[in-house]
């Protein structure tokens, strides 16, 4: 009984507004490129700013990655929706719902075969209708099998 | 005991255990003007301004302030900026001030050249999550409080979830309260010249 009444509590003060789930394995060979999808959702009435929003003041979304053990080739975001708010006169460049943004690893000849974990960093800045949450960076891992 | 009635029992209880606060949202919106009796101290805090001059809220104790808490990232912020410009233009002399506390990380390398660019024309100063704390966490913007003359909180706004006359129609009525006691204008000379 304690534990369903606590239940409801937790996940309200631990949830956040952007979750992102934790990426498949990537198997990659040493010299050759690799993708990795990040598959992020935002809660329902919520949006993020897109990687290219049109004011020089909003916070941009920004994926980065630590640079071993494996090199970013490429990262790209998916096309940006522009979406029309009570805040602003104009549409603003977001994303929400779901979204994926892919990244292409390239494994450097040189690597160490074996498991690795990669790290990133993705910071966002949400907002709703009505109003917007301090900016918050969430760190990502993606395991990579290295042969 | 029946299902349907343990059902009801634990959506009593888990209402009851989510209305605490540890549950609750750290600032809430509490839309009217409280009574003067329900109101409670405004946190002090000294946070610096634009030139570098550290500023008490203390320091505008009789007078209505109104306090927004907001970022140069925050759009909504941006909607009621001009409101407040508004207020503090038409009020200023009734013993009214705004004050902006930026939450902004990035400090005054944003903020200064956001404040010229809107030619803000109240105070603004530089928050931190000290003071965001002293008052309920501020997790959203935008966060306003209007103050009254005893320095006390009368009301809280979270979001854009009231009105440019919303707004006005409380700060009328906290100048208007301690109009007696100060000698400023009556309610409707205030209103008209809002106008």
């Amino acid at each position: 009984m304690a534990l369903l009444l606590a239940t409801p509590c937790l996940r309200a003060q631990n949830s956040d507004v952007l979750t992102v789930a934790t990426p498949d394995r990537l198997s990659i060979k040493r010299g050759a490129s690799g993708e990795v999808r990040l598959k992020a959702e935002l809660r329902a009435g919520f949006h993020v700013n897109s990687n290219t929003p049109a004011d020089e003041f909003l916070i941009p979304l920004r994926l980065t990655w630590a640079k071993e053990p494996l090199e970013v080739e490429q990262i790209t975001f998916p096309k940006p929706q522009s979406e029309k708010y009570d805040f602003s006169p104009n549409p603003v460049s977001v994303f929400s719902g779901t979204f994926e943004i892919v990244t292409r690893f390239k494994a450097p000849p040189s690597s160490k075969p074996g498991m690795a974990i990669v790290t990133g960093k993705l910071r966002y800045q949400a907002c709703n209708n009505k109003e917007c949450l301090a900016p918050k960076t969430l760190e990502v891992r993606v395991t990579a099998d290295l042969q | 005991m029946s299902k349907t009635l343990s059902a009801i029992l634990v959506s009593i209880a888990v209402a009851a255990l989510c209305a605490n606060t540890a549950c609750s949202k750290a600032v809430t919106a509490q839309a009217a003007v409280k009574e003067g009796k329900d109101r409670k101290p405004a946190p002090p805090f000294t946070l610096k301004d634009s030139s570098g001059e550290s500023v008490q809220l203390a320091k505008y104790k009789g007078k209505v302030v109104l306090l927004d808490f907001w970022a140069t990232w925050c759009a909504p912020c941006k909607v009621e900026i001009p409101w407040f410009m508004e207020f503090q233009q038409q009020f200023k002399d009734r013993g009214f001030e705004v004050v902006g506390v930026s939450m902004d990380e990035d400090g005054w390398s944003v903020v200064k050249p956001y404040i010229e660019q809107l030619k803000i024309n109240y105070r603004i100063l530089l928050g931190n999550d000290e003071v965001g704390q002293l008052y309920g966490g501020v997790d959203s913007l935008p966060t306003t409080f209007l103050i009254d003359r005893q320095g006390k909180i009368a009301s809280i706004h979270v979001g854009l979830e009231r009105g440019k006359e919303d707004f006005r129609n409380d700060i009328v009525k906290l100048l208007e309260t301690s109009h007696a006691a100060s000698g400023a204008a009556p309610r409707d000379t205030l209103l008209a010249s809002a106008k």
